[in-house]
């Protein structure tokens, strides 16, 4: 079981660790469900200012989503901005945000 | 004050009225009084002051002493009564003897006097009101004289009693008035001269007290209900009531298992949590990639070169995506296979063609969403030479290894180890497996596949549960007909399969190349005999594929540089292309009957459509630089333009095929054209009937 799970998070962190090796990704952070970062490749105050922004821009917009229909869920979320595109997949438990700069 | 004063002058006076006692004094006094009142002349006044100071003594009166006088007595009142008796003795019935009881009786009454008011109202005041109206009947004068005696007598109390009673008289008196005047009845009376007096006391000032209790811990909540949240309770609720059910099912079948539930629970739980992010990370990895490659994408899916226009019947290969992996870059590509089912995705066998440097292998699976990384990588331990994802299931891909072993991966399952392989016991190929192909599920719905091997043999294996289960379909002999020559008799009677596909609509039909250069046609019921023999190459045949549509057509290429294209029905090739250097690889098009695509060592790819170019490729294209790299392996997407070409360094590189490789017969004057097998089917058939027609004129 260990064994498994180790393998596991490691296949998890190695995909990590190449996404944070493409061009362009400025940042990757995991958030957990009540907003507060558990990972992230950023410098803190940063981190904090994005955990804290975007766990708030998550619940609205899924918030929105599940009103519309209550079976239905949000899944990503991609913000384009003229700097950067922020990225956000909101899990159940966590919530794994890129950052990346496309035309780096 | 005054009052008091007056009191002790209504004492004196009385004093001296009632005890006569003798002495001018006394007489002096009063008459004083009288002059003062009167006004009597001066002179008299002083004359009795100066007689004031004489002492006067009662007759009978004691004679003290000084001593005696200043001694001082002192007197105790006390609340004992002194006439109490202090030994009274009872009998004790609880301890059975006599005891001194110490509680005595200290009250002592002087006087009771019981009152005589009765309320008017009361039942003895209407019983004496009767007795007397019975003798105010009989003695009515006297009631009539009372009260004029009682009249005068009243005023004269006040004047000689003072002040203090004369305030009670006028109280009382208009009470007594008003009740002798309007009633007219005998007097209840007050014998005595009563009085009544009332003081009130200071009442208490109220004092406040209170305390508090310590207030009950509060805290605020705050929701709000959404749609969604009230269903989401609901679904939640609705688990737990399935839970519950399924825990007591559970129950009462064994509580043996539950540890084991336990534990898969934990790794149910907490493997969710983990592959949760997994996935978002993978999609992550995608979606990070689109946009770095935004401009390939953009490419894939929206660029037509427009030169083609003017290149008249040319086209080009546009350079999409390169695919590799960092730990499979000194194998080969020794096959390639597109995933029929996710048309983004298809699976790369590594390997080596060089086999004095044979090793480890791997199996890769690519998709077009993510070029940086395999989706899945298998390592294994033998190379890899082919392999092949079923149509259906397309998480079954059959493997043929360079040691003769064939395995199937599972990609449903976790782990690296194949689901299926073979073993030495189970029938493997004594040697390399060029070629596995999936076969169409057989009579008890088992997934089967056929493979061939340098050893002359080909099987199917079936997929029994878990077991691979091998049959020989046919053993290749070089002479066509095995089983008539005498065993040992030729020492290399057996022929080399490097290749061979099965017809796509007569499932027995099948092709074999051979390392001899010759194509078998075979039939899965025959193993006896060849249905035909071909002798196609001067070399080993790399590879033979039948036509996606003509039913008869066939393409074979080989190291001897010629790329042969075939009517099954003749054992002469239709058209013979000549490459320039060894073809490794060359494949149909999915999407038209006279489009193939070859590959050639020198690094070139060669895109022949024989309904514009019978001759010529229309797209000669080296993608690799000459020296360093070999192409090795090509393959057509079943439904994008783009092909994919692997080379013996490891990686694989997508090309977009422009327009007039593709091209469309031109529509006749806005004339609808048919789509369709059947049309592709006739294609190739006009072409192959101008090949033919000469044919019968010479023979």
């Amino acid at each position: 079981l260990i064994v498994f799970l180790s393998c596991c998070s490691a296949e998890v962190e190695e995909t990590l660790k190449r996404i944070q090796s493409q061009q362009g990704v400025q940042g990757i952070i995991i958030v957990n469900s009540e907003g507060i970062p558990i990972k992230t490749t950023l410098d803190n105050s940063s981190t904090v200012q994005y955990a804290g922004l975007i766990h708030q821009l998550v619940m609205k917009a899924r918030s929105t989503v599940r009103d519309i229909d209550p079976q239905n869920d949000l899944t990503f979320l991609r913000v384009r901005s003229k700097k950067n595109e922020i990225m956000i997949a909101p899990d159940k438990d966590y919530f794994l945000i890129v950052i990346q700069n496309p035309s780096d | 004050m005054p009052v008091h004063n007056n009191n002790v002058g209504a004492f004196t006076r009385k004093g001296s009225n009632v005890q006569k006692l003798p002495g001018l004094k006394a007489v002096k006094a009063a008459s004083k009084k009288k002059d003062e009142e009167e006004g009597v002349d001066p002179g008299d006044v002083l004359d009795e002051w100066s007689h004031g100071k004489a002492l006067l003594k009662p007759a009978d009166q004691l004679e003290l002493t000084d001593a005696e006088l200043k001694e001082e007595i002192t007197r105790i009142l006390t609340a004992n009564n002194p006439h109490a008796p202090q030994n009274i003795v009872r009998y004790s019935f609880k301890e059975r003897s006599y005891k001194l009881t110490s509680v005595v009786d200290q009250m002592a009454v002087h006087f009771m006097l019981e009152g005589s008011l009765l309320h008017q109202d009361s039942d003895e005041a209407l019983r004496l009101r009767a007795k007397d109206s019975l003798s105010e009947e009989t003695t009515t004068v006297d009631t009539g004289a009372e009260p004029d005696e009682d009249k005068p007598e009243t005023p004269a109390i006040p004047v000689e009693d003072g002040g203090e009673v004369e305030e009670a008289g006028v109280e009382d008196r208009p009470d007594s008035v008003t009740s002798k005047t309007d009633k007219k009845e005998p007097k209840l009376t007050n014998q005595f001269n009563f009085s009544e007096r009332a003081s009130q006391t200071l009442n208490n000032p109220l004092r406040e007290r209170s305390c508090q209790t310590e207030p009950p811990p509060r805290s605020n909540f705050s929701a709000t209900a959404n749609q969604w949240e009230i269903y989401d309770a609901y679904v939640y609720e609705l688990q737990k009531q399935e839970k519950n059910k399924e825990k007591q099912k559970a129950v009462q079948s064994k509580k043996d298992n539950d540890k084991g539930k336990k534990k898969n629970m934990m790794m149910e739980t907490q493997v969710d949590d983990i592959t949760k992010v997994g996935n978002s990370a993978r999609i992550f990895e995608r979606m990070v990639n689109q946009n770095t490659f935004d401009d390939i994408a953009q490419d894939f899916k929206y660029f037509e070169d427009a030169s083609d226009e003017f290149r008249d019947q040319e086209g080009t290969l546009l350079t999409l995506w390169k695919f590799q992996y960092e730990k499979a870059k000194r194998l080969s590509v020794t096959a390639l296979c597109w995933n029929k089912k996710y048309q983004d995705m298809f699976a790369v066998g590594m390997g080596s063609y060089d086999f004095s440097k044979q090793g480890r292998g791997m199996v890769v699976f690519y998709s077009l969403k993510n070029s940086a990384f395999p989706e899945y990588i298998y390592p294994t331990n033998s190379g890899v030479l082919c392999l092949d994802i079923h149509e259906q299931h397309s998480y079954l891909v059959a493997v043929g290894f360079y040691d003769g072993c064939v395995a199937v991966y599972n990609l449903k399952e976790e782990g690296l180890e194949p689901a299926y392989k073979s073993t030495a016991k189970t029938g493997k190929h004594t040697d390399p497996v060029w070629q596995v192909h999936w076969q169409n599920d057989d009579m008890d719905n088992n997934h089967n596949f056929c493979s061939v091997s340098s050893d002359g043999r080909i099987v199917s294996w079936t997929l029994v549960k878990n077991e691979l289960v091998f049959t020989d379909i046919i053993t290749l002999s070089l002479n066509g007909a095995v089983s008539e020559e005498p065993e040992g008799a030729q020492q290399p009677s057996t022929a080399c399969g490097t290749s061979f596909d099965f017809h796509k609509q007569i499932d027995y039909l099948f092709l074999v190349g051979t390392e001899e250069g010759k194509i078998y046609k075979c039939s899965k019921t025959y193993s006896s005999q060849f249905l035909e023999t071909y002798d196609a190459h001067s070399m080993a045949v790399d590879t033979v594929k039948w036509n996606h549509f003509h039913p008869k057509v066939f393409i074979s290429c080989s190291s001897d540089w010629t790329v042969k294209i075939w009517d099954h029905t003749i054992n002469t090739p239709m058209f013979t292309f000549d490459l320039n250097a060894a073809v490794g690889d060359v494949a149909w098009s999915p999407y038209s009957s006279t489009v193939f695509a070859a590959i050639t060592t020198d690094g070139t790819v060669h895109v022949f459509d024989l309904n514009i170019n019978k001759y010529e490729a229309v797209c000669e294209q080296q993608v690799v630089s000459k020296k360093k790299t070999k192409l090795t392996h090509i393959e057509f997407n079943p439904i994008y333009p783009i092909i994919i070409v692997g080379n013996d360094r490891g990686y694989v590189t997508s090309f977009k095929l422009s327009p007039n490789l593709r091209k469309k017969p031109k529509a006749k004057k806005g004339q609808e054209l048919p789509k369709g097998p059947e049309v592709e089917i006739a294609k190739m058939e006009k072409l192959l009937s101008l090949l033919r027609e000469p044919e019968p004129s010479t023979l």
